[in-house]
């Protein structure tokens, strides 16, 4: 599905380079973590895949489901599949959820050939996943974002993923400043969306998402590159002994 | 900004005016020039009885004092280039002087210009009982549904057409609210203005359908000087809207038109506006001046104004819809969407001028600014020492698409009562780079994304619109917007 060959990546504005050389390859179905201290470049992974302007990508490759994804504009990545949860959902004043929802939806189904929904549809579609996450439908009227708790804006991009049912969903920080029930929701709702056709990127700082969701893969990213792959135990060890014993480690491989 | 996202940006900024061209309908003109003799040419033309004339007069040899002392306004943010009185040609109208029954008999090319504009007056009028007295340059042309007003003693027809019909209600009250000492261009359309709309509502009457006047400016080289003058009487409601486009031209036209209104003991009058007028090209050459002078009196106890206005013509605007609440416990609302883009100027605001006990008035005004436009929003909050317990709330946003445009808020209060409770609130953002990537992540196209941004924005105002009149609003932002690329 998605395979990114020894990616470096820079910040346009000054040059600091903060991905140095990584490599992932996640297939169908599958769920992979990637879990590292701050700074190590996992929210630059993120927006580097979703396509946000500022940053430069002075070599390696991405491919998406065959394409080549870096030639793809940002919009064009979300209608091919691709699925960013952001860690701070944007506000949008005025723009109400229904209209907002009905333009992405509409928008990445036409771009798929899907025909379009009619607004009952689309309606009673948002119900049922709004329901998934325990959001109240009235939310279909509301400003996108506006007003939202912090935990209402990170189960409304578990929503919004449901809806727009894409490839491939990164998860930036969704665990972060959620208490333990709305992370137990938003958990329920990515495992219902799992399916032999969709993978998942988790970034997170904690092990703890990772009791909810479980992961195939869990990865250790540090100053830019993957340093470390194992599987779910990895994060229970990594929750026990921090990073430092992986710096050490990788220093003396090096 | 990202470079594809400032490419956009220039694009909307620059997108070319789409209702540019000329309907080709005969006209007559007035010989170039202001003097006495156009003064009195209009006036003879418009067979006006001799008080109108001295009026007139009047108001001529007032501009013309004005004139000499070079009074011309200039404290607002605006750059006006100078503009030749004696180039101009003050009156014109079509020279065939049709009265039909029904739209059947109006020119076809007319009702062409009409399609093209995407008004379908027929639609209209079936679907959704507008009356619609389209003024074509000066002299109105067609009015509908008569028949309906007629039976409720409601008066609306051509400003022209009251002078000859209700002589005593035109004399009453024209110049009541805007005296024609009240500033320049409300002095030069003393003097000069060809025709306009009159209504007039009375006692205890719900006027049944919104009335609707299309403005067109069609006549090369015409200074358009329209007057409208609206009478609410007491217990009464009228909706009343305005809408405008102009045909493409490569001189500036001198738009200065005068709106009256006033409203009786518990009367209501709705105002709305959708300005479109020809802005100009990319270069910022030969668009509109639009020059208005737009005040209303709550005259009665517990009547209401309410200005609603979408902006998005004109090369200059310069216009400041206002509210004297005289009346206790009168209303005052002022709500507005001001677009410029390409090398557009706007200066726009209200006046809220408490008088009367318990009045209040809100403000809400919404600046976007694209291209190397610049707008500004002026406003007045006036509590004079009678307006105990006066209230008002201000507010006043500017949107900024991209780095070269311009918003300002000038925002002046006199407080001269201490029972008077004033509130202001302003702010000016950037259509976020963030905004437009959120969406794009949804698989929203950017442009798509800016039109959602800038309609989420004046949201609140669009909504106070006649249901019809949103949904044209709603389409002329988009279109604004998408410029080139849609």
């Amino acid at each position: 599905m998605l395979e990114i060959k020894n990616l470096h990546v820079s910040i346009e504005e000054d040059g600091t380079e903060i991905l140095k050389g990584l490599n992932l390859k996640v297939g169908s179905g599958e769920v992979h973590a990637i879990m590292g201290p701050n700074g190590s470049g996992k929210s630059t992974l993120a927006s580097v895949l979703a396509g946000k302007d500022g940053y430069e990508v002075t070599n390696g490759t991405v491919a998406f489901c065959g394409d080549d994804l870096l030639e793809l504009a940002a919009d064009e990545r979300a209608r091919e599949g691709l699925f960013l949860a952001f860690q701070y959902p944007i506000e949008l004043p005025g723009v109400s959820m229904s209209n907002f929802l009905k333009q992405a939806v509409q928008s990445v189904r036409e771009h798929q050939g899907k025909e379009a929904l009619t607004s009952g549809a689309l309606l009673q579609m948002m119900k049922e996943k709004a329901a998934l996450v325990h959001l109240d439908p009235a939310l279909k009227s509301r400003s996108v974002n506006e007003g939202f708790s912090g935990g209402e804006k990170k189960r409304n991009e578990i929503f919004q993923l449901a809806m727009l049912e894409p490839k491939f969903a990164i998860l930036d920080e969704t665990d972060s400043g959620l208490d333990i029930d709305a992370l137990r929701i938003v958990a329920d709702g990515v495992n219902h969306l799992r399916s032999p056709e969709r993978s998942f990127l988790l970034i997170t700082h904690y092990q703890r998402l990772l009791d909810y969701i479980v992961p195939d893969f869990v990865h250790v990213l540090m100053n830019g590159r993957i340093v470390m792959t194992g599987g779910k135990e990895l994060a229970l060890e990594l929750e026990e002994k921090g990073y430092d014993w992986i710096k050490d480690e990788t220093t003396q491989l090096a | 900004m990202s470079d594809t996202s400032t490419d956009l940006l220039h694009q909307v900024a620059s997108s070319e005016y789409k209702y540019g061209f000329v309907t080709n309908i005969e006209s007559e003109k007035a010989q170039v020039g202001l003097s006495e003799d156009t003064v009195r040419f209009i006036s003879a033309k418009k067979n006006e009885p001799e008080w109108l004339l001295e009026w007139r007069l009047k108001a001529y040899r007032h501009f013309i004092t004005l004139m000499e002392s070079d009074a011309m306004p200039d404290w607002a943010h605006l750059n006006i280039p100078e503009i030749d009185l004696q180039a101009i040609s003050y009156y014109s109208a079509p020279k065939k002087k049709p009265e039909y029954e029904s739209l059947n008999e109006v020119d076809p090319e007319l009702i062409s210009t009409f399609k093209r504009l995407g008004i379908p007056v027929q639609e209209q009028e079936r679907l959704v009982g507008i009356v619609v007295d389209v003024v074509m340059d000066s002299v109105s042309v067609t009015t509908t549904f008569n028949a309906e007003l007629d039976k409720n003693g409601i008066i609306f027809c051509s400003f022209g057409e009251a002078v000859q019909k209700h002589p005593e209600l035109v004399k009453k009250y024209l110049g009541r609210v805007v005296p024609y000492t009240d500033n320049y261009y409300a002095a030069l359309n003393s003097a000069v203005f060809s025709d306009g709309s009159f209504c007039y509502i009375p006692k205890g009457v719900r006027c049944p359908v919104e009335l609707s006047t299309y403005f067109r400016i069609n006549e090369s080289g015409t200074g358009q000087f329209e007057r409208t003058l609206i009478v609410v009487d007491e217990g009464s409601y009228v909706s009343y809207l305005e809408g405008c486009t102009a045909p493409q031209r490569d001189e500036n036209q001198l738009h200065a038109a005068v709106v009256e209104i006033i409203a009786m003991d518990d009367a209501e009058v709705k105002y709305s506006t959708i300005q479109n007028w020809y802005p100009g090209n990319a270069q910022g050459v030969g668009g509109i001046f639009n020059f208005v002078t737009k005040r209303g009196i709550c005259e009665g106890d517990r009547s209401k104004i309410s200005w609603t206005q979408l902006e998005t013509g004109s090369s200059i605007t310069w216009k400041y819809p206002s509210c004297i609440l005289k009346g206790d416990d009168s209303v005052g609302e002022f709500y507005s969407v001001a677009f410029t883009k390409g090398k557009q100027q706007a200066d726009t605001g209200t006046k809220m001028i408490h008088i009367g006990k318990n009045t209040s008035s809100t403000i809400i005004s919404k600046g976007i600014s694209a291209g190397n436009s610049q707008n500004a929003y002026r406003g007045l909050v006036k509590m004079t020492p009678g307006a105990e317990n006066g209230r008002n709330f201000s507010q006043c946003d500017s949107m900024l698409l991209g780095d070269r445009c311009g918003a300002h808020t000038y925002p002046y209060l006199e407080i001269m009562n201490p029972s008077a409770q004033v509130e202001h609130e302003a702010t000016t953002s950037k259509v976020g780079e963030d905004q437009i990537f959120y969406c794009k992540q949804r698989g929203i196209s950017e442009i798509d994304a800016i039109k959602l941004i800038v309609n989420g924005f004046c949201k609140e105002i669009l909504a106070q619109l006649p249901m019809e009149f949103a949904v044209e609003a709603r389409n002329l932002l988009a279109i604004e917007l998408e410029g080139s690329v849609g």
